[in-house]
Formats: C-alpha cells, sequence, structure tokens
C-alpha cells in the first residue's frame, strides 16, 4: 500500500455547456435553498410547510399592493445592480453604490428643500440634473485614483458609503422638521414640489417604466456600442487593452462616471418618486444586495431581472412569515442568507465538475 | 479640562477593544488572500452566540447568586467561539472549496448574521418575558467585567493602565502575538506568500488551502471574540438588536488604517474608538448636526490613508497582492 492518500473526486473545469445547463444547475441550487429555508422555518414556527410557501407567494402576489411594492422594490434594487454591472464587468468592484445612491437622493432632496417656492418645471429637471451628478462624482473619486495611483477601489468605495451616510445624517439634523425630531419628514406634504407625478394612478409606476428603459440603455451599452467593447477588454486583461490602444485610465474613470451616475439616478427615483423623504437608512442596503444581484445575473442586464425578482420576491415573502408568525423582521435576513450561500455554492457546480479518482473507482470494485 | 481627558482614554479604550479585534481577525484573514467582508456579521454571531450561552446558562441556575464565575466567563466564551468558527468554515467552504467570488459570499454572510443576531437576540427578549426591548445578562456580564481589585487603589495609572477586564488585555495580547507570528515566524512566512503569491507558495510546497483555511476561520474567531466583548462587557451584558451598529465595517477600516499590521492596530483602535466618541466630548453647543459629522471622521482617515499608501507605493505597505483573489492551481 503507498502512503499518499489520493482525493476521492478531482475537480475538472467544464467545457462550453449550453446554456439551460447553467440555469437547471440554478434551478436546482433556488430548490435546495427554499428546501431548508422551509425547514428552518417549520422547526422556528412548528407550523405546515404548505402554509409556510403559501405565506412567502402570498408576501408578494396576495394583494394588488403588495404587487406594487414587489415591482418597485425590484425596480430599485435592479437600478442599482444596473449601475454597478459596468464596473464589475470591467473588474473594478464597485461596493459604493449604497454611497452613490445616498448622494443622489440627497441632491435631489436638496432641490426639493432649497426650492421649495420654484414650479415643478424648474425643480424636476434640478433635481435629475443634480442627483445625477452628484452620484457620478461619488463614483468618480475612488476611480480617479485607482487609475492614476492603483488605490484599492473595493475598499475605498466600501468606506466612501459611510461617508455619504453620515453627510445625509448631517443634513437629516439640519433640516430636521419638525424641530428637535431629528428627522426631515416627508418633505412639501401640501405644495408636492419636486414630487414626480402619479401615472396610471400609482406612485410607482414611473419608477418601474424608467428602470425598464435603463434596462434596455444598458444592455445595448453593454453589448453593443464601443463603451462596452473597451470595458470588457479592461475586465478580461489590462495588459491588452493597453497593447490595443485603449486608454485604460480613462476607460476606469468614464465607466465609473456612468456607474455613479446610475446610482445617482436610483436615489433620485427614491426620493422624488416613492419616498418624498431623506434618511440614511434610505437605500436600505440596496447597494450591498445590489452587488449579488449583478454578480448571480452574471453580468447580464437581462438575467439581472429574474435575480432581482427572486431576490425581492424572497425578502418579502420572509418578512411576511415573519409578521405572520410573529417572528421578528430578521427573520427574512437569515432566510435571505441562506438562500443566497445556496446559490453562490451552486455556482461551482457550473463552472466544475467532480470526477471519481482512479483510487475511488478502484474502491468502487 | 485633564478630567475630561481622563474620562475620555477609557472610554476610548472601551471603544476601540471591538475593533481591534475585528481588525486583528481580518488582518490574519487577509494576509492569507482572503478578503472577508462577512466580517461585521461574523462579529454579530459572535456577540449573539456568546448571549445564547450565556442565557442558557443563567437560566439554569436556581438564583443570579449561584453564579460561578468560571463557568459564566467560559460558557459565552465557548459558545461565541463556536459561532464565529462555523461562520468562518462557511465562508472558506464556499470560497475556497467551491471557490465562489469573496466580495459576493462576504457581502451574503454580512446579511446573514446581521440578520441571525437580530433574529435571535429578539426572540430571547420574547422567551426572556421582559416588557423592553433588550434583554440584559448582569450577572455574567459582571464576571466579564471583573478586573484587577488594587487597580482603583493606584490612582491614575490604575484607571488607565490597570482598570479594564480581561477581554481588553486578550485583545492586545492576541494582536501582538498575531504581529509576531505574522512577521517573526516561518509559519507567519508562509501565510504572508499565501496572500501575496499563492502560485509560488504553492510551487515551493506550501499547502495553500490548508493555510486560507486556517487564516479565516481563526481571523473569524478572534472578531467573534469583539462581538463578545461587546456585549458582555461594553454593554454590561445588555442585547439590543443593531447596537452593534457599523462598527464591523469600521474593523475592516482600521485594517487599511495599519496597513495591515496587528500590532500598529493597539494604538490605532483606541485612536479610531476615540474618533468615534469624539463627538460626545466636543463641545458643539446646540448644534447636534456637526456631531454627525465628527462620527465620518474615522472612515475619512481611513480614504486619506488608503490614498497616501498606494501613492508612496512603498513594497512593505500594500495589500497582500493577490487580495480578494481565488486561487485554483488548474487554472494558471
Amino acid at each position: 500500500m503507498n502512503k499518499t492518500r489520493e482525493p476521492l473526486f478531482h475537480i475538472v473545469k467544464r467545457g462550453e455547456m449550453p446554456w439551460y445547463f447553467g440555469w437547471s444547475v440554478r434551478a436546482v441550487s433556488i430548490v435546495l435553498a427554499l428546501a431548508c429555508c422551509g425547514l428552518i422555518t417549520v422547526l422556528v414556527t412548528s407550523e405546515n410547510p404548505i402554509k409556510i410557501f403559501s405565506t412567502i407567494i402570498d408576501g408578494s402576489f396576495g394583494s394588488s399592493r403588495k404587487f406594487m411594492v414587489l415591482l418597485q422594490n425590484t425596480a430599485m434594487l435592479l437600478c442599482i445592480a444596473l449601475a454597478l454591472t459596468p464596473a464589475f464587468k470591467m473588474r473594478f468592484w464597485n461596493i459604493g453604490g449604497e454611497g452613490q445612491a445616498l448622494a443622489g437622493a440627497l441632491a435631489s432632496a436638496a432641490c426639493m428643500i432649497l426650492m421649495k417656492d420654484q414650479p415643478n418645471l424648474v425643480v424636476i429637471p434640478c433635481m435629475v440634473v443634480t442627483s445625477i451628478l452628484a452620484g457620478a462624482l461619488w463614483g468618480a473619486v475612488p476611480a480617479f485614483f485607482k487609475a492614476r495611483f492603483g488605490t484599492n477601489e473595493t475598499l475605498f468605495t466600501l468606506m466612501m458609503n459611510y461617508v455619504a451616510t453620515q453627510i445625509v445624517a448631517y443634513f437629516s439634523v439640519v433640516w430636521e422638521n419638525p424641530k428637535g425630531s431629528g428627522n426631515i419628514g416627508v418633505i412639501n406634504p401640501l405644495s408636492k414640489v419636486g414630487w414626480f407625478p402619479e401615472i396610471f394612478g400609482s406612485k410607482y409606476a414611473l419608477n418601474i417604466i424608467i428602470v425598464a428603459l435603463v434596462t434596455v440603455a444598458m444592455y445595448i451599452y453593454l453589448n453593443y456600442s464601443k463603451h462596452g467593447y473597451e470595458i470588457s477588454v479592461v475586465g478580461e486583461s489590462e495588459r491588452t487593452a493597453r497593447y490595443i490602444g485603449i486608454k485604460v485610465e480613462k476607460v476606469i474613470i468614464r465607466t465609473m462616471l456612468i456607474s455613479g451616475a446610475v446610482c445617482g439616478l436610483a436615489g433620485l427615483l427614491l426620493v422624488g418618486g416613492t419616498n418624498h423623504t431623506l434618511n440614511a437608512d434610505i437605500v436600505a442596503g440596496r447597494g450591498f444586495t445590489a452587488v449579488m444581484v449583478s454578480w448571480l445575473g452574471k453580468f447580464n442586464p437581462v438575467w439581472m431581472i429574474f435575480t432581482s425578482v427572486l431576490l425581492v420576491f424572497l425578502e418579502r415573502g420572509a418578512g411576511e412569515i415573519a409578521t405572520d408568525f410573529g417572528l421578528n423582521a430578521s427573520f427574512g435576513d437569515i432566510l435571505t442568507g441562506v438562500i443566497l450561500f445556496f446559490i453562490i455554492g451552486g455556482e461551482f457546480f457550473i463552472n466544475y465538475k467532480l470526477s471519481l479518482t482512479k483510487a475511488a473507482k478502484k474502491e468502487g470494485k | 479640562m485633564l478630567e475630561a481627558i481622563l474620562s475620555f482614554i477609557p472610554r476610548a479604550i472601551a471603544q476601540g477593544v471591538p475593533l481591534l479585534y475585528g481588525a486583528t481577525g481580518e488582518i490574519i484573514t487577509q494576509k492569507s488572500g482572503n478578503m472577508n467582508l462577512g466580517i461585521p456579521g461574523v462579529m454579530y454571531v459572535g456577540g449573539i452566540c456568546g448571549v445564547i450561552g450565556a442565557f442558557l446558562y443563567e437560566q439554569s441556575l436556581p438564583s443570579p447568586e449561584a453564579i460561578n464565575p468560571v463557568l459564566a466567563v467560559l460558557i459565552p466564551t465557548l459558545f461565541s467561539l463556536i459561532g464565529s468558527l462555523l461562520m468562518g468554515l462557511l465562508f472558506c467552504f464556499l470560497t475556497v472549496t467551491l471557490r465562489a467570488n469573496q466580495n459576493v459570499t462576504g457581502l451574503a454572510m454580512t446579511t446573514f448574521g446581521v440578520g441571525f443576531g437580530n433574529f435571535f437576540g429578539g426572540s430571547l427578549v420574547k422567551l426572556s418575558g421582559a416588557d423592553m426591548p433588550f434583554l440584559a445578562l448582569s450577572a455574567t456580564s459582571n464576571c466579564f467585567k471583573k478586573t484587577l481589585p488594587f487597580a482603583d487603589k493606584l490612582g491614575v495609572f490604575g484607571d488607565l493602565v490597570l482598570g479594564y477586564s480581561f477581554l481588553v488585555y486578550l485583545a492586545i495580547a492576541i494582536a501582538l502575538i498575531a504581529a509576531f507570528v505574522i512577521n517573526r515566524t516561518r509559519t507567519g512566512l508562509h501565510l504572508r506568500a499565501v496572500g501575496e503569491n499563492p502560485g509560488t507558495a504553492d510551487s515551493a510546497g506550501i499547502n495553500v488551502n490548508r493555510y486560507k483555511y486556517f487564516a479565516t476561520c481563526l481571523g473569524c474567531m478572534i472578531a467573534g471574540l469583539g462581538g463578545l466583548y461587546y456585549v458582555m462587557d461594553y454593554a454590561s451584558g445588555i442585547w439590543a438588536n443593531n447596537a452593534f451598529g457599523d462598527r464591523g465595517w469600521l474593523a475592516i477600516a482600521l485594517v487599511i488604517f495599519t496597513i495591515w499590521r496587528p500590532n500598529v492596530g493597539v494604538l490605532a483602535s483606541f485612536l479610531f474608538g476615540g474618533l468615534y466618541i469624539l463627538h460626545m466630548y466636543i463641545p458643539s453647543g446646540m448644534n447636534l448636526a456637526v456631531k454627525e459629522l465628527y462620527k465620518m471622521l474615522p472612515y475619512v482617515v481611513t480614504i486619506v490613508v488608503l490614498i497616501i499608501s498606494s501613492l508612496r507605493n512603498q513594497r512593505d505597505k500594500q495589500p497582500p497582492q493577490s487580495l480578494g483573489l481565488p486561487y485554483f492551481r488548474e487554472d494558471r
């Protein structure tokens, strides 16, 4: 007997697989994840599992209001995920979506508060321009240092989130209403200056339409434009990009300007379209969830629609379970975490396959 | 003025200790090339597992006076270590064995960990039948907060240097030992090699995956102690949901601020702790808003350090070269 232990499996990279293979693996991991979540919920609540799953579905489709909230939350999450995607394709880990969206939200709230006596025709264009500029600026600062000095962008963008949070907290106190509350409250509740118009009788409809347009635009930008091509080349290999004459520094800064600008747009939609207020928690962690949406969707805007719907659907369902069975709301975070772990783990089986080694085959005989 | 400084320093240190644990753990992890953005979640898990341990122990006692100080410290500590170890194993399994993206896995772990902490925290509050939205484990906390009996008799020196509980000294000791091991031993050399260039390390016969697993799990356990310290000592055994706040991210900021050196982390964490509570000491009059801007300081300082270290471009003051990058032998 030789003593060197041979592993039972060895890992082989898969070649080209048909597109449905990946999606069936993902479907299996989601089913497993749901089974696992169901098990946890049954253990915690001792309810019957069918009731639990019907509650999850009820969370998103139980009423037309719940369905609109599902669409709205999906749209916001998707918007930030779309914003991050060009950066990720370039291998620039922008995890500062939270801060960039907050910067946009702050700018549009500032317009609403400071120009409260102006007509909407003036205020809304101002909001659009300033919030997009603010987001772009927040994204471009780390990009500038990355391009010029190679500063680590993951850590830089992460820190920028908290700088933005504190600036928003500062203005929440400066503009507090009523005095002493530390909150801004609903801005211009009577005059509705800076509120986006409701269409189809819903304040969510405009946001959803805008994000749908952004999705199409981003798809075209990434796949059919010269910029999109340059982004992919820089992402694949910076040296190749330099060799074929792409100015890498310029591409990094330009892409982050776009990334930040779309995040700023998300902030604008949150303030002007739905919440009509500003607080440090307005983006609600979407900047981080969006990282996962974008990555799980393989940086493809169309697939990202599915991943963001899925995540929001599960989040709403878990929230519904929490309220229906008297659990606290953080239960949803646990379930979301478990589902993400399964999907993340499942990616391995899309890219690699395990095959039995000779040693294992011999044992089998 | 002097009195203000004397009261400021111990409070800054108390604020700094959770950050020190988190940062030391994350430095060890990052030295192996793993960027674990799940540290905030791990610290929550470490804290809540300690709370669960303490809760179970206190419930099993006939009366709070019957508490055995050794067990009261050991049980929560053990629970906390196991909880954070499991988080570390999860991270390693996903990123090292299943080769998943580290940033995505880390962020998912933060979501999970914070939710885990708040869920069990909230449920324990319900179980304990308290009217208030928090859980108080003061008997256990008193055991954690034991200081040297003669510390308060030694005047200023006693207050500033000796007047802390054992977890504070443990944090400093761990940081110094970590600095020694990373920079002065063969194990540390191998660890750094794995983080700088795993391909080279692999060809030199170092087991890359084993180092990554070991460093990340150890790092998570150390970071989990930070959560434990926060609940049991700093917050006097009171668990309230979300009270831990963004300290986990601040710990990651501290890693950069110290340029990946745990021994510098000791003083830097106290500095960060000071910056964190500075807004309570600066007379800003009635202007509460400015205080929010002071809370920004630790992050701004970190960004400045990050920029300066990349500007100066000295080779010993850089992040580990393959930080955040996965390593597969077959991909070369």
